[in-house]
């Protein structure tokens, strides 16, 4: 058996691991770096409109100049025509000083041209990057998903099986209900046969009764051949038809299903 | 080899003095089984005393897997007992 140290230091171990391994799922990390890359590409943009807004305060800053320029050669003409040598002199001084000023300005809108370009060009190419990631992304996300939804069609396996278990034990247990049922019915059916048990429905008569109600329709024919010939001999009868309607004679026709029909009607 | 105190630091120890610490370091186990707790307490002092004194400290922005852990100097026994346990340390 190793020390407190040893078995300190390997638990500590498998529990970084474990924790390390349920942290690390690749598609959020992969989320996680697009979101930077469209931050990335979010600022490169807001770059580019900064510097397109300077080169555009440049262009009117240009065109006042020049104006103010033209104005000024205007003024000095006029001075001249008027005969005011010194104040032409003035007002051409000041356009070339202005004149210097827009060469300067004139530089520095190239420069910031030439670097609009440069960051419109690496927006353009940050924007491929990002997209062609974000389908990568796509598909290793897709991939992962789907692995993971094998190694879970491959847990649930185990788990179908043991279900389909549980579903061979409901069919054995229904089949044994089944089974069972039909004992108890055929007990039943010979117990109401024998005449242990009373039929409730009516239908079926055991041979007992049967031959019961046999009898004393028989006897039924007779009182009624007896009562026809007293009726022909003597007065009416009050309810003839009645007693000559077979509903106790009935059941007869069941019983001795061999014994000719005309026989009994 | 890298050995942790826990709520301390890391020491970084030659592998030599290995044999010495190992026989406290049973000790300690074996005190720890039985509940011992007054011995466990003189051997984890004495274990974690060795460790300082043959060992070098390692600076506390160095970025090294421990290899072995000790528990702090003012654990107690059924901490460290709980600690050993299957669902110590780290909960889940």
């Amino acid at each position: 058996m190793s020390g407190v140290m040893k078995r300190m230091g390997m638990i500590f171990r498998a529990k970084a691991n474990k924790a390390l391994d349920r942290a690390e799922d690749p598609r959020e990390t992969l989320d996680y770096s697009y979101q930077k890359q469209l931050e990335l590409l979010q600022k490169v943009r807001r770059g580019v409109a900064d510097v397109a807004t300077s080169r555009k305060r440049l262009e009117l800053q240009l065109s006042q100049l020049q104006k103010q320029s033209s104005t000024l050669e205007d003024q000095g003409r006029k001075a001249l025509a008027l005969g005011r040598e010194d104040l032409a002199r003035e007002a051409l001084s000041r356009r070339a000083a202005l004149q210097q000023q827009v060469t300067d300005l004139e530089t520095q809108h190239q420069t910031l041209q030439g670097e609009e370009e440069k960051l419109t060009l690496a927006a353009q190419r940050l924007q491929a990057k990002v997209d062609a990631f974000r389908t990568k992304k796509e598909t290793i996300k897709a991939t992962y998903t789907a692995a993971q939804a094998q190694t879970r069609i491959g847990e649930a396996f185990s788990g179908i099986s043991e279900e389909m278990g549980d579903v061979g034990m409901a069919i054995q247990r229904a089949e044994d209900k089944t089974a069972q049922l039909q004992a108890r019915a055929g007990a039943i059916d010979e117990l109401l046969a024998s005449g242990a048990l009373d039929d409730s429905s009516g239908l079926a008569k055991d041979d007992i009764q049967s031959e019961l109600d046999r009898l004393s329709g028989g006897t039924d024919v007779e009182l009624e051949l007896q009562r026809m010939k007293a009726e022909l001999a003597g007065g009416s009868s009050a309810s003839p038809k009645q007693a000559i309607e077979p509903g106790q004679g009935q059941p007869q026709t069941k019983e001795p299903q061999d014994t000719p029909r005309f026989d009994k009607q | 080899m890298i050995v942790r105190i826990m709520g301390e630091g890391q020491v970084k120890l030659a592998d030599s003095h290995f044999a010495e610490l190992n026989k406290l370091d049973d000790d300690l186990l074996s005190e720890m089984e039985s509940g011992d707790e007054s011995g466990f307490r003189r051997t984890l002092g004495a274990l974690l005393d060795k460790v300082r004194e043959l060992g070098e400290p390692l600076p506390d922005d160095a970025l090294e897997p421990s290899e072995l852990i000790l528990p702090a100097p003012d654990a107690t026994l059924d901490e460290v007992r709980d600690m050993l346990s299957d669902d110590g340390l780290i909960p889940g």
